[in-house]
């Protein structure tokens, strides 16, 4: 136990694991708010193509050679995420289909410039530390551990003075438009916020598991809890813990700390699930 | 009474084609409109259209005086969504009210009030701090409901409000919006059942890809349109 200790405070003298650790749980908290609307929604899919997406625009950046890669990531993925919400009430191309074309396009197009421009010797570990975040974690400077600070605090906001309106076009999107209140704005609002936390996530679990970031807890708190309130406190609580959890283990076991924190949140998942069906509280 | 919603010769639909036109009728403060149409008829197209949701594309509709479409209650059918959705039902009534709080965030001394009253009104107090989708249909009816009349106590547009529902929950909402009527609450329910629009409506709006048949229900039961249509019903049901 002391020797868990005496490793763990040896880590947490260095500064970038301080950052890492305070991102990392910045960044659970945000996605797992999010997560509840968009899995009630069934707008979990367009986490996962917006991720896609994000990864594209950070193999972009990185053969363009920009200093903060995320002035290119932000804008590319916010727009793809009004573009991907537009198409998905347009009928000419449904919404799964652009999403699974504009995702696969950006992870296509995305590793290709990775390949023909490489910015360093070893391309296969860019790629995959991109895809699953493997050290990206531990190499934040403190201009990244602000802005995600300053983003986290934005998305926390936003979501706490909209979150009756979230509830209401979460829940019925045609009364809420009846009784006039802007549900394609909100709508909007939700896609934007939604980029924004991918791609923070981006830096922690990499683009290929955000998605679990966003829909494990929602989906784990949903087993358990009646009221919204109670499944987005939940979910957060749960998305924090995880995080934190996976993190150190990661420190002490030397496992990547993407999946470290994705299997966190399976394990709760399972159990909560499990608690759900033993208290006949189990649904589809 | 007071007239609430004037339609004038209007056409409805999109704009590759027209779905239903010929649209003359008016809504006066506590009428019981019916509309029945077969599927297709331009019966949900109709229902944007007096929401304010979709204009027409020729005609007029007209909100009177003191009256906005956003005043209307409106109890849409379910969504599958919205039937596995983990809400409890105080937090689906309050969300009626969002309406009054434009731009404050959250839900004054006042409407929390109001979202009490509403509940105990239709009966379901005891059922607040239940989760939404392990009521019944016609429990889950009576939330949505009561979350209309958070947002308004002029008008109620129900959309095919029984569907779903056992014969006895039935007469239940049927019975319960009668009553609401009879406060002086406008009620316009869209529906195929029959029996029932000719049991409780005060007027009937019969449309297919042009208006049938507008008139009370006297009216309609004595009118070509209407005893055709009884008639293939009443077969129907033998």
């Amino acid at each position: 136990m002391t020797d868990i200790m005496d490793k763990l405070q040896l880590y947490f003298s260095y500064p970038f694991v301080r950052y890492a650790f305070i991102v990392g749980l910045l960044i659970a908290l945000c996605s797992s708010l999010l997560g509840v609307t968009l899995v009630l929604k069934r707008f979990s899919f367009i986490g996962d193509g917006l991720s896609h997406v994000a990864f594209g625009a950070m193999a972009v950046a990185a053969v363009t050679g920009l200093t903060n890669k995320m002035y290119l990531i932000i804008p590319v993925t916010v727009i793809s995420a009004i573009l991907l919400l537009r198409t998905g009430q347009n009928t000419k191309i449904k919404g799964d289909a652009a999403v699974a074309m504009i995702s696969v396009g950006a992870l296509a197009i995305g590793y290709m410039l990775m390949n023909l421009f490489p910015s360093s010797s070893n391309i296969s570990a860019d790629v995959c530390s991109t895809l699953f975040g493997s050290t990206s974690i531990l190499t934040l400077k403190k201009a990244d551990v602000w802005l995600c600070t300053i983003m986290a605090a934005i998305v926390i906001a936003v979501f706490i003075i909209f979150y009756n309106k979230i509830f209401a076009v979460t829940f019925d999107e045609n009364f809420s438009k009846a009784t006039g209140i802007k549900s394609d704005a909100y709508n909007l609002l939700i896609a934007v916020i939604t980029a924004l936390i991918i791609v923070l996530a981006m830096n922690l679990v990499g683009s290929l598991l955000i998605s679990a970031l966003i829909i494990f807890p929602a989906l784990s708190a949903m087993r358990l809890f009646k009221s919204f309130r109670g499944v987005i406190i939940c979910s957060a609580v749960i998305s924090v813990i995880c995080a934190a959890v996976g993190i150190l283990l990661s420190i002490l076991f030397s496992t990547p700390v993407g999946s470290t924190i994705v299997t966190a949140d399976i394990v709760v998942f399972l159990i909560f699930w499990i608690t759900s069906a033993f208290t006949g509280r189990a649904k589809a | 009474m007071a007239k609430q919603i004037i339609c004038e010769n209007a056409a409805l639909g999109y704009e590759d084609g027209i779905v239903t036109e010929g649209l003359n009728f008016t809504v006066s403060s506590g009428d019981y409109l019916c509309i029945l149409g077969e599927n297709g008829s331009g019966k949900s197209t109709l229902i944007k259209a007096l929401l304010g949701l979709k204009p027409q594309v020729s005609g007029k509709i007209e909100w009177c005086e003191g009256f906005k479409a956003t005043e209307i209650g409106y109890l849409p059918q379910q969504t599958p969504v919205q039937r596995d959705f983990p809400a409890s039902v105080r937090e689906i009534v309050q969300s009626g009210c969002l309406s009054k709080t434009g731009f404050r965030p959250f839900y004054n001394k006042e409407e929390k009030k109001l979202a009490e009253s509403t509940m105990k009104q239709l009966g379901i107090t005891e059922l607040a701090g239940r989760c939404y989708r392990d009521l019944s249909g016609g429990q889950q009816q009576r939330v949505l409901l009561a979350r209309a009349l958070c947002a308004t106590r002029k008008m109620l547009l129900l959309d095919e409000p029984v569907t779903g529902l056992d014969p006895r929950a039935q007469t239940d909402l049927y019975d319960l919006i009668a009553s609401l009527n009879k406060e002086g609450i406008t009620i316009i329910m869209v529906s195929h059942d029959l029996a029932a629009a000719l049991k409780y409506a005060s007027h009937i709006l019969h449309i297919g890809k042009k208006q049938l048949f507008f008139g009370t229900k006297e009216e309609y039961m004595n009118s070509k349109t209407g005893r055709s249509f009884i008639d293939a019903e009443v077969k129907d049901n033998d």
